[in-house]
């Protein structure tokens, strides 16, 4: 009946009196890159744990390739590649000694896992620091060792959780480019992010996670553009100035406002977004651009991503 | 269910922890070994040769003789200590291995396991080598008389698996690295003095004989007199029982402590 990658239907998990996940239900579709966007403490994290089977569920089915995470852990585990978010490394062990120690851990000898962990070395541009010792790694290279080390068992499924986080551009540039080359090979993947360039630029199809809960579900440019019109506009305005505009422009057909601290952002059509532009008297304080999945987020909680 | 009723998820998994810490030993068997292989020497000089000039037993036994078996069973003790109790916390919580391992098809009860069995690879190794180095020194300090000593080097392994398992529950509760001043001040240290290694306990009170009764190294230590003097009698049967008691319902604690720690 079902083969997708992963299915959930209305899981959930709870801490103590606290609920983490509330009910939600996804479907990971074969070799797409399926990403879950949202601000710290959305619930991103724990949903992927529930998937790799070190959080239980508490409520709900989840499965990977049709095994239940619950009875099935081992099979499960095994299906799995894991990216976690903080590398988690083992700085006790060469760069080799680490790929070849993880690879034993799925129950492969270093001479079966040699050419996979040598393809993945090279294709992470790591072969040249093999011998090394993992703490003389730059904070970019242990993230692409930490994706090597979940490639070496050609896992079913790559989890990456916040794959980019704390890297400077140039190293995450890097990791993209690495994550689309994978991608193009036909590996099914999924990540969470609180990045929306990160999500927009790798993911097929994303969630929009906020309080548990999911808000909203997509393709990133559909998500864009349903929630955002296309184009943004971006107003700095006091309150004097803020509340005839916004009496004005509230009415106006197809045009959303909402306002976070200082700003007002105004969604609409490119044309109707220009026409208003030109109303506002200092033209630095305005800013026309595309929508991006941050709008959507903004439009859905009324709040920022990077709160 | 609770982490203290669940049946124990074990596999070949818990080889590959043992493996991945032997993999780390043998890349730095320099500087592990050497100090090990110093420290026993120095102290059989020091306390069985210097001390032992000073000290008369009731018994007539040299003290050197007398301190044997506690030397056989104390180093291990450190060893098992060392790795399952600082080497663990720093596994769990610093270096996050215990969190990268179980991302993968081994279980936390595998982890474990490995890490029990791996302290009590330490505890066997450091055993057998401080027998060997009393066994050399036998025809000047008299410090093993019987064969049945070598029986000491299987056994040692239950008394591995017990300080092994016993420090290891402590990491899983333990909250911060400085925490472990607490274990070794109030748990190790009475019992590396107080466990029968450095004085008989047959002249002490009968209350002070009871409280020695609860302390897991005497038990160790009095089996081993007992097969390094040839005085076999049935109370070391009764401390065999004891520590592989001890050994089973600290392994049965140390697992359910890390499931609470490690399953979110």
């Amino acid at each position: 009946m079902s083969t997708n990658p992963v299915e959930a239907i209305d899981i959930v998990k709870r801490y103590g009196s606290f609920t983490a996940v509330d009910g939600i239900s996804f479907a990971v579709r074969d070799g797409e890159c399926f990403g879950f966007l949202g601000p710290n403490g959305a619930g991103k994290s724990t949903t992927l744990k529930m998937i790799s089977c070190t959080s239980p569920v508490t409520e709900g089915r989840l499965t990977v390739a049709g095994l239940d995470v619950g009875r099935d852990a081992r099979a499960v585990k095994s299906r799995l590649g894991i990216v976690p978010q903080d590398d988690n490394l083992d700085p006790d062990l060469s760069v080799r000694k680490n790929l070849e120690v993880y690879a034993r851990y799925y129950g492969l000898s270093a001479k079966q896992a040699g050419p996979q962990i040598d393809e993945a070395l090279s294709l992470f541009q790591l072969s040249e620091r093999a011998r090394d010792r993992v703490d003389d790694l730059s904070g970019g290279m242990k993230r692409r060792l930490a994706i090597s080390r979940a490639l070496v068992h050609e896992p079913q499924i790559l989890m990456l959780d916040e794959p980019t986080t704390g890297l400077d551009p140039q190293a995450r540039h890097l990791v993209w480019q690495k994550l689309r080359l994978l991608k193009a090979r036909g590996v099914t993947m999924i990540l969470t992010t609180h990045y929306m360039d990160e999500a927009a630029h790798l993911c097929d199809r994303l969630v929009i996670m906020h309080r548990g809960t999911i808000l909203t579900e997509g393709r990133p440019r559909d998500l864009v553009e349903e929630h955002s019109g296309g184009s943004v506009l971006e107003l700095r305005m006091d309150a004097i100035e803020r509340e005839p505009f916004l009496a004005e422009v509230g009415g106006i057909d197809g045009v959303a406002v909402e306002e976070v601290e200082d700003i007002v952002y105004v969604f609409g059509a490119g044309d109707v977004s220009a026409r208003i532009a030109e109303r506002v008297s200092d033209p630095n304080r305005a800013f026309l651009r595309p929508g991006n999945l941050e709008d959507v987020f903004l439009r859905l909680t009324g709040r920022g991503l990077l709160d | 269910m609770s982490a203290f009723t669940t049946s124990p998820d074990i596999s070949f998994g818990a080889y590959r922890v043992w493996q991945r810490n032997r993999d780390v030993l043998l890349q730095l068997w320099k500087s592990e070994f050497v100090a090990q292989l110093l420290e026993p020497v120095v102290v059989i000089l020091a306390l069985g040769i210097g001390l032992g000039r000073f000290v008369e037993l009731d018994s007539g036994e040299e003290y050197a003789a007398f301190l044997a078996p506690g030397l056989i069973a104390m180093f291990p003790m450190f060893a098992a200590v060392f790795e399952c109790a600082w080497g663990s916390y720093v596994r769990l919580e610093m270096q996050g291995t215990y969190r990268a391992i179980v991302a993968t098809p081994v279980s936390v009860d595998d982890v474990i396991t490995g890490e029990i069995l791996w302290g009590t690879t330490r505890s066997v190794m450091n055993a057998s080598y401080i027998l060997l180095v009393a066994t050399v020194l036998t025809p000047w300090l008299h410090m093993v008389d019987s064969a049945w000593a070598v029986l000491i080097i299987p056994i040692s392994v239950v008394p591995g698996v017990l300080f092994s398992a016993i420090s290891i529950c402590f990491a899983s509760i333990a909250r911060a690295m400085s925490q472990f001043s607490y274990f070794f001040n109030l748990v190790i240290n009475p019992m590396f003095w107080f466990g029968g290694a450095f004085f008989p306990f047959d002249q002490l009170p009968q209350w002070a004989r009871i409280l020695a009764w609860f302390i897991p190294l005497s038990h160790v230590v009095s089996l081993y007199r007992g097969l390094i003097d040839g005085n076999l009698r049935w109370g070391l049967l009764a401390d065999f029982a004891w520590i592989t008691v001890a050994a089973a319902v600290f392994y049965w604690l140390a697992l359910a402590g890390m499931r609470r720690r490690l399953v979110e």
